[in-house]
């Protein structure tokens, strides 16, 4: 049952999921779960102005992704209130007006379900080349980037002080994280995007021994989870995005039993 | 002897408070520097204007050409979540020759670490892998803050022990913040007394005497200098008899 739309469906999956699960082992390090979460909320304010202007809507949510990235580095800076309540009110804000202007805009045929949970099975050849062409800027950077970024991760001080520019640093990680977050939405969706971050890089902690060993991992469990997910959901007739991050988080429990049992 | 770092009247201020206010200093080859001063008198704030994290709001900073400076932070907290071994820290992002590396490790004594993941090491262990990564690059000035701050008697000891001996075995300039004063006073060549300003600088006896140090740490603690200063000559002149370790006055 090699049908073109389950190719094109792993086709996504996997170079979603390979990049995802690289950065996240960044967003696992430098706590920034919370920030890719607040990211993606905004998301949905992205694609009612790319309905609004009649534009794409992943320009649209790459565009309200940046800026809301900016908006907290600029409120952070003023130290009035703390990173999470910030983050909270950005996310729910955008989430909100994100919504009321969809419904303003009455579209009709328009699934507000499919951004909320994904759908994979709807991607065509131009997000294909979306998330591809995305993936190799963000993989080069970070392989670029890489033992600064980890060096920064460690200790910010002893990077600076070997002239790591831990500001424009900070920058990349934030706008890789904007693009692949615009990206993965038409995977899994905007509640669920963060998991592709997250799940495989935890999964992958238990038993990596370096921080390369880590991605690495993070980046095979990715792909296993998405295809298992995508298969899974044909076979029981489920979403496919939650059906993904149901596989993710069964990896991880079953690896973390198994940490667990060997350490007894 | 020439100069590492110049820094002429350098001025900071954050949100209105003046933090740096007209100091100036001079690091040369083999100087060893203490900064001391009350909490939030700026010492941290200076380090970082040396070593370039930030630019003074005025004032002037020179470095000798290709100056190597290396920094030992106060701690370093590792993050559970980030696998990484004690060798593979050693090498990030800079590529130390085979024999640079072993010196390094040798000298400070951390062969039995080199395979252990960074997060089981103790602050002592910490501070001493701290300073293997520091010697990696060769460098001439060796900077750092409060390096002792989070370890106990014995450990403090330790790791002033090995400040010690880097410091006489490569011929490198030390600048350090640091609260330790019996310390402060056996060491130290120079003793910079911060508050804001430059109070006064001098041999740790001059500081100790000096009426602005008086009033900025009070009677008691200039007499708690004197005491220490005191009890280091019977040391000092019991171990430079026992193993020619002592510091060759000016």
């Amino acid at each position: 049952m090699f049908d073109d739309f389950i190719l094109r469906a792993l086709a996504a999956g996997v170079g979603v999921a390979l990049v995802a699960a690289v950065l996240g082992c960044f967003v696992v390090w430098r706590r920034m779960a919370y920030f890719g979460d607040s990211l993606s909320h905004s998301a949905l304010l992205g694609i009612a102005l790319g309905m609004a202007s009649g534009l794409s809507y992943s320009l649209g949510i790459f565009l309200v992704c940046a800026l809301f990235a900016t908006a907290l580095t600029w409120l952070q800076h003023q130290r009035i209130l703390a990173t999470d309540t910030l983050l909270g009110i950005l996310a729910h804000a955008s989430l909100s007006f994100g919504v009321v202007l969809i419904s303003l805009l009455d579209e009709s045929g328009f699934n507000l379900h499919s951004y909320l949970f994904g759908d994979i099975l709807t991607v065509g050849r131009a997000d294909i080349l979306w998330i591809y062409g995305g993936g190799v800027i963000v993989l080069a950077m970070l392989g670029w980037h890489w033992t600064s970024l980890t060096l920064m991760t460690i200790s910010e001080d002893l990077a600076r002080a070997e002239g790591v520019n831990t500001f424009f640093a900070n920058l990349v990680l934030m706008a890789l994280m904007t693009l692949v977050v615009s990206v993965s939405i038409r995977i899994v969706g905007i509640l669920l995007v963060t998991s592709m971050l997250i799940i495989p890089a935890a999964t992958a902690r238990q038993w990596a021994r370096s921080p390369e060993g880590m991605a690495a991992g993070a980046a095979v469990i990715g792909i296993v989870a998405v295809i298992a997910g995508i298969y899974g959901s044909l076979w029981f007739d489920t979403p496919s995005g939650p059906s993904i991050v149901s596989a993710a988080a069964l990896l991880f429990f079953v690896t973390l039993m198994v940490a667990f049992t060997r350490k007894r | 002897m020439s100069t590492l770092i110049t820094a002429d009247n350098l001025f900071v201020s954050r949100r209105d408070q003046v933090i740096l206010h007209d100091v100036s200093l001079r690091i040369g080859e083999r100087d060893f520097i203490t900064l001391i001063g009350p909490n939030g008198a700026g010492k941290s704030m200076l380090l970082k204007c040396l070593l370039g994290f930030y630019k003074p709001d005025a004032g002037r900073i020179e470095r000798a050409d290709d100056l190597r400076v290396a920094y030992v932070p106060q701690s370093l907290k590792a993050d559970t979540t980030l696998p990484i071994t004690v060798s593979r820290f050693l090498t990030l992002r800079q590529k130390p020759a085979r024999d640079v590396l072993d010196n390094a490790i040798a000298e400070t004594g951390i062969e039995s670490l080199v395979a252990k993941p960074l997060q089981v090491l103790s602050g002592g262990e910490m501070q001493r892998v701290l300073m293997a990564r520091a010697l990696l690059s060769e460098p001439q000035l060796l900077v750092m803050d409060e390096p002792a701050q989070n370890l106990d008697i014995s450990g403090q000891l330790a790791f002033y022990r090995l400040v010690d001996d880097v410091y006489h075995r490569r011929g490198l300039s030390v600048l350090m913040v640091s609260h330790d004063l019996h310390w402060v006073m056996a060491s130290t060549r120079q003793v910079i007394c911060l508050y804001h300003h430059v109070c006064c600088t001098g041999t740790p006896q001059a500081v100790a005497q000096d009426p602005q140090f008086v009033a900025l740490f009070g009677e008691d603690m200039s007499k708690l200098m004197a005491m220490y200063r005191h009890s280091h000559d019977h040391n000092h002149l019991h171990d430079s008899a026992s193993d020619g370790c002592g510091f060759p006055h000016e």
